[in-house]
């Protein structure tokens, strides 16, 4: 009775933190910890399929992990689901306007380099950036806020959907034109260099965004200055409704790079994207860019406004759903490990809902930024924009 | 919000069957009186496609999704028509469908090609400006790119957000060698699409994306063709000249009977073609009422309203009663909540047809 107590008094702040922290509070894993499996068991883990490489070698396929990381990547992985689930009825009922794009499915890519990498590590993507920037630590509040406009958003409510970033975590945000961050990511590998910081930058793209010709131009720039640009694509098959092989001559999107190597890694295996991320680190550190190219799939359509069906068939996603889901993947993986039960995992689903229903809640009571914001972050402060009044008695008053 | 644009979408079907098709110019006499069925923005669009890939075998139409019928369903039904080989998707690369489209014309055919919104175009502006423009010049007229038409929807929905609903026509007003059409309703949207496809010169063909569905009227189902560079008063007035166009005309309509109930007569004018402008047309305007408001989206600062403030001051300095008066988007990035702040809406362009007139 106390420790429910506890649990629901302290689950009231969780979605203010981020989510690895705030996972020590559910009681299953707490039980775990004290039990006899402590952190320094180590479980070894095969990844589902070989990696394929392009002029460099491949990674082991065996993967070493505690039982405490197999069950924050569960908790994890179920709360971007579940945030993007919530995320679709919120736009359904007109509470997120703007464009919105979901990235339920592809989950193992976000959280398996975020295992691999540090914060001090760079992360610019496109417009799917709500997952990557819950797992580079923003919270729900921020999230739910930022995609329904409102004050308590990660960029103030000024951004929306497409634009989520969060600076203290080397997260260069959410970037709206397809391919436009590639080159910007390289600018920031440059400047990793420069300062011999030792560290890299990961910058994520489609599989559509791969065939902008911007792409070869940062990629060259990276190779000709070895710099520690670790080149994501995101290859989840479909560019729109436009199917990966109708769009590029070569969907071998790891070979793309011709004298920059690359590795195909299966993209719903979090610990093979895991280990791809940390071979792609020590690569690019010594020897300059590379090309990883995680095979996902997103189970929603483009955007909210394809409903993700007409150019695939329904078999296609369950079959997917049924053999490859990445949730599912690490679900089986406690259960053989014996780590956790059937119910715990599903009290743990329960917990998440609770949190995400809250974060919600909370982010619609956090209200839309003042009028007075339009006009603020346009230039730098004190050469404010001119607003024009209808009535030219008074017109132009130069604001912040 | 959601509920006062509704609002505005249907009375705005309303003016547009009332007001639009009442136009005085012969040519439009002419398709007014052939039968038509009711249509709206994005069907006219797709019947003009038709007619110009039936009547010019010459003729391709190729983007972003276009074989699937294109993201606002403008290509619908061409594929399964004209075959892949006229009609095809292509990667997701703007200025490579932009420098294919300008290869393509160079050989003497006619380049459809789409933008899957405006906002993408800037990927294909060095191909825009530098390669289509210039090329009949630079090459002594030996070589011309005259059949690329290039197709994008712009302007704001209501909730598009940063990068869905910007206006970027005033950048290309300022590059000599292409043309800037812009139509109001789905009849003017099938004829100039026409005359833009079938125009000597390479062209950029912005369609309003907020009356794809919105804006119904009729529209003959023959093939016509209506002129370019050629403005249209809408509405004949004494007091003031409004000027205007694409989905922004709808909302200075709305202001023009507005003012009329406060007893002030509005000429408004749908200018259509931005580059070149017909100047004649706005200037004998101008000259008779003394007073102009120009109104369009895009930001205040540097968009073709300047253009046309600059000249007619040069043209009728001395036959203005008051300053001209722009009402058009803030100088901001086009954003996401603010949307109805950043709007030149109707409430903002009456103050200024009052502030104007009383000046």
């Amino acid at each position: 009775m106390a420790l429910t107590h506890i649990a629901s008094s302290s689950s009231r702040s969780i979605f203010l933190k981020p989510i690895s922290t705030a996972l020590s509070s559910t009681p299953f894993l707490r039980r775990l910890i004290s039990s006899a499996a402590d952190d320094s068991t180590t479980l070894t883990i095969e990844t589902s399929v070989p990696f394929t490489a392009h002029n460099c070698d491949t990674p082991s396929r065996t993967v070493e992990t505690t039982p405490k990381e197999l069950l924050t990547l569960f908790r994890d992985m179920a709360t971007m689901r579940r945030m993007e689930i919530a995320a679709d009825s919120l736009y359904k009922a007109k509470l997120i306007r703007g464009f919105c794009h979901l990235y339920d499915g592809q989950e193992a890519v976000a959280l398996g380099m975020e295992a691999a990498i540090t914060k001090k590590d760079c992360i610019i993507t496109a417009y799917r950036d709500h997952c990557t920037f819950l797992g580079r630590g923003g919270t729900l509040l921020e999230i739910f806020s930022e995609l329904m406009g409102r004050q308590a958003g990660c960029s103030n409510g000024k951004g929306g959907s497409m634009h989520f970033y969060k600076k203290e975590a080397g997260f260069y945000g959410g970037h709206g034109i397809v391919g436009a961050q590639v080159p910007l990511g390289c600018g920031l590998a440059f400047a990793q260099k420069y300062s011999k910081d030792e560290n890299v930058t990961f910058a994520l793209y489609g599989d559509g965004a791969a065939n902008q010709g911007q792409l070869f131009e940062a990629l060259n720039i990276a190779a000709l200055l070895d710099l520690p640009a670790i080149l994501v694509c995101e290859n989840n098959h479909y560019g729109m409704g436009t199917a990966e092989w109708r769009a590029a001559k070569s969907p071998s999107y790891y070979k793309r790079g011709d004298y920059v190597p690359g590795l195909k890694v299966d993209g719903m295996d979090v610990f093979a994207v895991k280990q791809a991320c940390k071979f792609a680190k020590e690569h690019a550190l010594k020897n300059g860019p590379i090309i990883l190219e995680m095979d996902t799939y997103r189970y929603h359509g483009h955007s909210m406004s394809d409903p993700g069906s007409t150019y695939r068939t329904r078999d296609e996603i369950s079959g997917v759903r049924q053999e490859r889901d990445p949730i599912e993947r690490i679900r089986k993986l406690i259960f053989s490990h014996d780590l956790a039960t059937e119910k715990e995992l599903k009290d743990t689903e329960k917990e998440i809902r609770k949190e995400v229903d809250e974060a919600i809640a909370q982010a619609k009571e956090s209200p839309v930024p003042e009028p007075s914001e339009l006009f603020t972050n346009v230039h730098v402060k004190g050469f404010g924009v001119e607003s024009y009044g209808a009535d030219r008695k008074e017109v132009r008053a130069v604001l912040p | 919000m959601a509920t006062a644009l509704q609002r505005f979408g249907r009375s705005f079907i309303l003016i547009s069957k009332r007001q639009f098709s009442n136009s005085s110019t012969s040519c439009e006499k002419k398709i007014a009186q052939q039968s038509g069925k009711s249509l709206n923005l994005y069907s006219a669009i797709n019947q003009a496609l038709h007619i110009a890939l039936e009547t010019d075998p010459r003729a391709y139409v190729f983007g972003e999704d276009v074989s699937f019928g294109g993201v606002f369903r403008c290509t619908t039904g061409l594929a399964d028509r004209f075959g892949k080989n006229r009609v095809f998707n292509t990667p997701l690369c703007e200025q490579g469908i932009v420098g294919f489209g300008i290869g393509l014309a160079a050989m003497g055919n006619r380049a459809i090609a789409e933008i899957q919104f405006a906002d993408y175009i800037y990927p294909a502006f060095d191909q825009i400006v530098n390669e289509a423009a210039k090329f009949r010049y630079r090459s002594g007229n030996q070589f011309n790119c005259g059949g690329l038409t290039i197709r994008a929807p712009y302007g704001a929905v209501g909730h598009g957000g940063h990068y869905h609903s910007q206006s970027p026509e005033a950048f290309f007003c300022h590059v000599p060698g292409i043309k800037v059409v812009v139509p109001r309703s789905p009849q003017q949207a099938k004829g100039l699409l026409l005359s833009c496809i079938r125009d000597p010169n390479p062209v950029v063909f912005f369609e309003p994306k907020w009356l794809y569905r919105l804006a119904v009227e009729e529209v003959p189902e023959h093939d016509y063709m209506l002129p370019l560079s050629e403005a249209e008063v809408i509405r004949e007035g004494s007091d003031i000249t409004l000027v205007g166009w694409g989905a922004q005309l709808s909302i200075m309509e709305q202001a023009c009977l507005d003012a009329e109930k406060s007893g002030i007569s509005c000429e408004l004018i749908d200018l259509k073609t931005l580059i070149p402008w017909d100047k004649e047309t706005v200037e004998a305007s101008v000259k008779k009422t003394g007073r102009l408001l120009i109104s369009h989206e895009a930001p205040v600062t540097g968009g073709f309203g300047a253009e046309i403030s600059a000249s007619i001051v040069e043209r009728c300095f001395l036959r203005l009663e008051a300053p001209i008066t722009r009402i058009c988007g803030l100088d901001t990035p086009f954003p996401l909540v603010f949307e109805p702040f950043y709007m030149p809406t109707k409430n903002k362009i009456l103050d200024a047809i009052k502030s104007t007139v009383n000046y």
